[in-house]
């Protein structure tokens, strides 16, 4: 469909704002812009329209089912997205006098409350935007950790080949060396390797647990212990915490500092990649490095305050603040029997699907998942020459979204489904059938699937074009 | 409790047995039993409408000013009613972000038409799909010019102090140098600059307007930057780039900025935007998602996240950055705020904001002890006083007639007037600010 500025017409726009009701002052022809500005001039029905065609080409978790894994696509209640939008919360300016942000405050603070509760840790700030910030205001803590101790010669962090990306991506950017150790045979961390890597040079260890496979360490308290015992602190990447709320604890494994995605587990949307919010938790002993500013409370009043030994600010202000709203929403409404009952029936709804899929296609790994589960396309790929790709293209043509794909890289011709808890047996039931029909048509008519999807407004796209060419706005082309 | 797991007891019960376990425990049998929770220290859970009474509450004890004079980094605007109104379309608003292309063409070319105007704004080559906010465009733009030779980078201590802040933070993980190139008369000393230049430098940041609302002399510090090989960023406010030189027309090489006053609530202090644009030669070291147009099997026009093997999820520790979730809805707020606002209304919104403060601004100097901190300067929506008193105590006169002043700095005021404040709320806060200052 044409672009917004192919439907601007001059002679037509919004009316807005007021009359200006001061004298006019005009900058010197100097300071201004000579290059025209090029924003579309439209009337307001055609702006709606506009955005509401595109919406109608988006799939959201409103769409339909959306088992993409590790992203924790539940659904998002619309209570959070009302209390988010009380003018109570949106109308104050993030530096007005502390005496009239009591309110913001006292959200920031009970969400570290709860939160730390769900986690087993005693600080949190809420200052990182996402989970990837998360992981590296979490590894700078690890960093200023151990130069306060003049500890300046662990320059490594540990990571497993099946770690997410952002994994190393934060560590490099921490200032860290990164060390990939494999996964053993079973998905899980290979702790000789573990106990082979770790070092006076080691800084810290990440891991997500469960981890990308969908399995639970069982070695948890081992692997803690030998990255402890190095001298090396454990860094718990929160990206699969729905797992486990209220039945087990990062605190209670060993693990030092964290992050959460509170867009994936405590249920604020993705807006199409952003904003989330990804808190950083940590144990007391490693309190006085988070961000700062702190919330601290007090009998009558709720209080920032600095640290002087803080790794600093890692973004203006607090973080995203409405996104906080929304957790703590969330928390309030499902209470302690609601948050363990989501961690269950995630795992529930896991392991029913994987269940019933591995009458069909072949798993990863066998044991008994978590929130997630990983299938492996490798044996289809052989004899019938369908991908992961095709079989997650063929998803689309049925209203689902497909899960993620190619990842945990260990596992060859990946597709990791995560269901969410808020997913009925129903819903369930019809994807089942919908992936078990794809496997049929996988071995009668594999060309099938090499052409889907057929029903989506877009065929399968020229990624290569895109990238060799590249046309980024309105107004460039393709030069070959 | 509320709950939102749609399936019931039967239901589940229905589904264990199909794994064959006769109880949830069972399930996290996995889990060693030292880990386990024991007891879960929190509330019970609640109805929604306990929940709803609960939170507004909590947002009662925040005093909402509804004449405000503050901005330091995040500023009161208009936001147009087809703003929200877009935004809370459920498919952008609970979308992932949009690796399946075929299903997301709606995100993807709003992302697309984001980029556009975002160079439109800046006069530069390329956008990236956002980043958190200005802050951390900031320190991700000191990451584009920096390498093992030009390991140093200076910034002008007239940039916000947050910003400032966060580029320390992010280049303590790299480790860069920051060095503060320091101020004379509310601008960026350009002697200081030149001695400070060097081989070694990679860059120099600053923000236009600066931190005190002045517009400083970018195309020179460009020229100084660029005569010692280095390159030149700026941080702007993006409104004022509806009036003002573009970054691309100073000779910057990245323009980066806080795209909150595009749309986005003060909400105190996020979700904002980040914006990055840069000339087409640093293209691949811009970080985080781009969106690029492509066409399908049948040549169908689409647009695809592209240039993803500067990424994190490709390329794990070479990444250009480790960035995946960006500020995608608060892109598509800053896209529908530019399409409602149009080249006319933005132009008009940037006039209000100098011609209003520039009244504020003459209105405060009348004032017996209050006059500009730096005269003869030309300055955007901002600008900074002296105050005869303590500026708190000042502030906090106004504050109990319901106006929240400007931002208090040293022994100064740093005031901001936009388009929502009206003359006659400037006429009062003047009369309230003298009448202040008399006692």
């Amino acid at each position: 469909m044409s672009l917004i500025f192919d439907k601007s017409r001059e002679g037509i726009g919004c009316s807005i704002l007021s009359e200006l009701d001061v004298e006019p002052v005009l900058f010197p022809e100097k300071l201004k812009r000579t290059k025209s500005l090029n924003l579309p001039q439209l009337a307001e029905v055609d702006i709606s329209r506009h955005y509401t065609e595109l919406s109608k080409k988006v799939h959201g978790v409103n769409d339909g089912f959306y088992p993409l894994g590790s992203c924790t696509m539940k659904y998002n209640p619309k209570i959070n997205e009302e209390i988010a939008a009380l003018a109570g919360f949106t109308k104050i300016h993030p530096l007005q006098p502390e005496n009239t942000i009591q309110g913001c405050l006292e959200v920031l603070s009970k969400a570290e409350k709860y939160l730390c509760e769900i986690t087993g840790m005693d600080n949190m700030s809420f200052q990182p935007a996402a989970g990837a910030h998360g992981e590296f205001a979490g590894l700078l803590i690890i960093k200023a950790y151990h130069k306060s101790k003049g500890d300046l010669k662990r320059t490594k962090i540990i990571v497993p080949d099946s770690a997410h990306g952002t994994n190393p991506a934060s560590a490099t950017m921490a200032g860290f060396e990164v060390v990939n150790i494999p996964s053993g045979d079973d998905g899980c961390v290979d702790i000789e390797k573990l106990e082979a890597a770790v070092g006076d040079d080691t800084a810290g260890f990440m891991l997500t647990n469960p981890n990308t496979v969908g399995l639970f360490e069982k070695n948890i308290l081992k692997i803690t212990e030998i990255v402890h015992n190095a001298g090396g602190l454990v860094y718990y990447d929160g990206a699969n915490l729905n797992a486990i709320m209220g039945i087990a604890r990062p605190g209670d494994m060993g693990f030092d500092v964290m992050h959460l995605n509170l867009h994936k587990t405590f249920s604020a949307p993705h807006g199409g990649g952003g904003p989330g919010s990804g808190p950083v938790g940590c144990k007391s002993f490693l309190s006085k490095f988070l961000p700062n500013p702190q919330v601290k409370e007090y009998s009558d009043k709720y209080e920032f305050s600095n640290s002087p030994d803080s790794i600093g600010m890692v973004k203006s202000f607090y973080g995203n603040f409405l996104v906080v709203v929304k957790a703590l929403t969330y928390i309030l409404t499902l209470g302690k029997e609601g948050i363990k009952q989501a961690s269950e029936n995630a795992v529930l709804n896991a392991n029913y699907m994987k269940c019933e899929l591995s009458k069909i296609y072949d798993m990863a790994f066998d044991d008994i998942c978590m929130h997630e589960f990983v299938m492996t396309l490798e044996n289809l790929k052989k004899e019938k020459g369908v991908s992961a790709m095709d079989v997650a293209k063929m998803l689309l043509d049925n209203g689902i979204h497909p899960p993620t794909m190619y990842f945990p890289m260990i596992v060859h011709e990946a597709l990791m489904v995560e269901p969410t808890e808020t997913e009925s047996k129903a819903t369930l039931d019809k994807a089942i059938e919908v992936f078990s029909d794809i496997y049929k048509k996988a071995m009668a008519a594999s060309e099938l699937l090499h052409e889907a999807p057929v029903k989506t407004p877009v065929r399968r796209l020229d990624e290569v074009l895109a990238a060799r060419n590249p046309v980024l706005k309105s107004g460039d082309r393709h030069t070959d | 409790m509320g709950s939102y797991v749609p399936s019931t007891i039967d239901e589940r019960n229905d589904m264990l047995k199909a794994v064959g376990l006769d109880n949830i425990d069972q399930l996290f049998s996995s889990i060693p039993d030292e880990v386990k929770v024991k007891k879960l220290n929190l509330p019970l859970g609640q109805s929604e409408l306990e929940v709803r009474r609960s939170m507004e509450n909590i947002a009662d004890k925040n005093v909402v000013f509804k004449k405000i004079f503050r901005g330091a980094g995040a500023y009161n605007h208009y936001i147009p009613a087809i703003v929200k109104s877009v935004t809370s379309k459920e498919d952008f608003l609970t979308a992932y972000t949009p690796y399946q292309a075929e299903i997301s063409q709606g995100l993807l070319q709003a992302i697309f038409e984001y980029q556009t105007m975002i160079c439109e704004l800046t006069g530069m080559d390329v956008s990236n799909a956002s980043v958190y906010d200005g802050a951390t465009a900031a320190a991700e733009s000191v990451a584009m010019v920096t390498d093992k030779k030009r390991n140093k980078i200076i910034v002008s201590s007239t940039i916000h102090m947050h910003v400032l802040k966060t580029i320390k933070t992010y280049c303590e993980g790299s480790g860069v140098e920051v060095i503060v190139a320091p101020e004379k008369d509310g601008v960026t000393d350009t002697e200081a600059l030149k001695t400070l230049l060097d081989e070694t430098v990679a860059g120099v940041y600053m923000q236009q307007p600066n931190f005190y609302g002045i517009i400083e002399d970018a195309e020179n510090l460009s020229e100084l930057t660029h005569a010692a090989g280095a390159k030149f960023i700026m941080g702007c406010n993006p409104i004022s780039l509806a009036i003002l030189k573009t970054p691309f027309e100073c000779g910057a090489d990245i323009a980066v900025g806080e795209g909150q006053p595009l749309g986005m609530p003060l909400s105190f202090g996020g979700p904002y935007l980040g914006f990055m644009a840069c000339r087409e030669a640093l293209m691949r070291k811009l970080p985080g998602r781009i969106v690029g147009e492509t066409v399908d099997l049948e040549g169908k026009k689409a647009f695809v996240l592209t240039l993803q093997a500067r990424e994190q999820h490709i390329r794990r520790e070479k990444a250009s950055s480790n960035i995946c979730s960006n500020q995608a809805l608060c892109a598509l707020t800053a896209s529908v705020y530019l399409s409602a606002m149009g080249h006319d209304g933005l132009i008009d919104v940037a006039n209000q904001c100098i011609s209003k403060t520039r009244y504020l601004a003459n209105e405060l100097c009348k004032i017996e002890g209050i006059r500009l901190k730096y005269a003869d300067k030309e300055f955007f929506n901002e600008f900074v006083t002296t105050c005869s008193i303590k500026p708190n105590e000042l502030l906090q006169k106004l504050e109990q007639k319901g106006i929240l002043g400007g931002y208090p700095i040293d022994d100064g005021i740093l005031w901001c007037a936009t388009e929502m404040n009206s003359k006659d709320q400037i006429d009062e806060l003047v009369a309230s600010v003298k009448e202040a200052v008399k006692r």
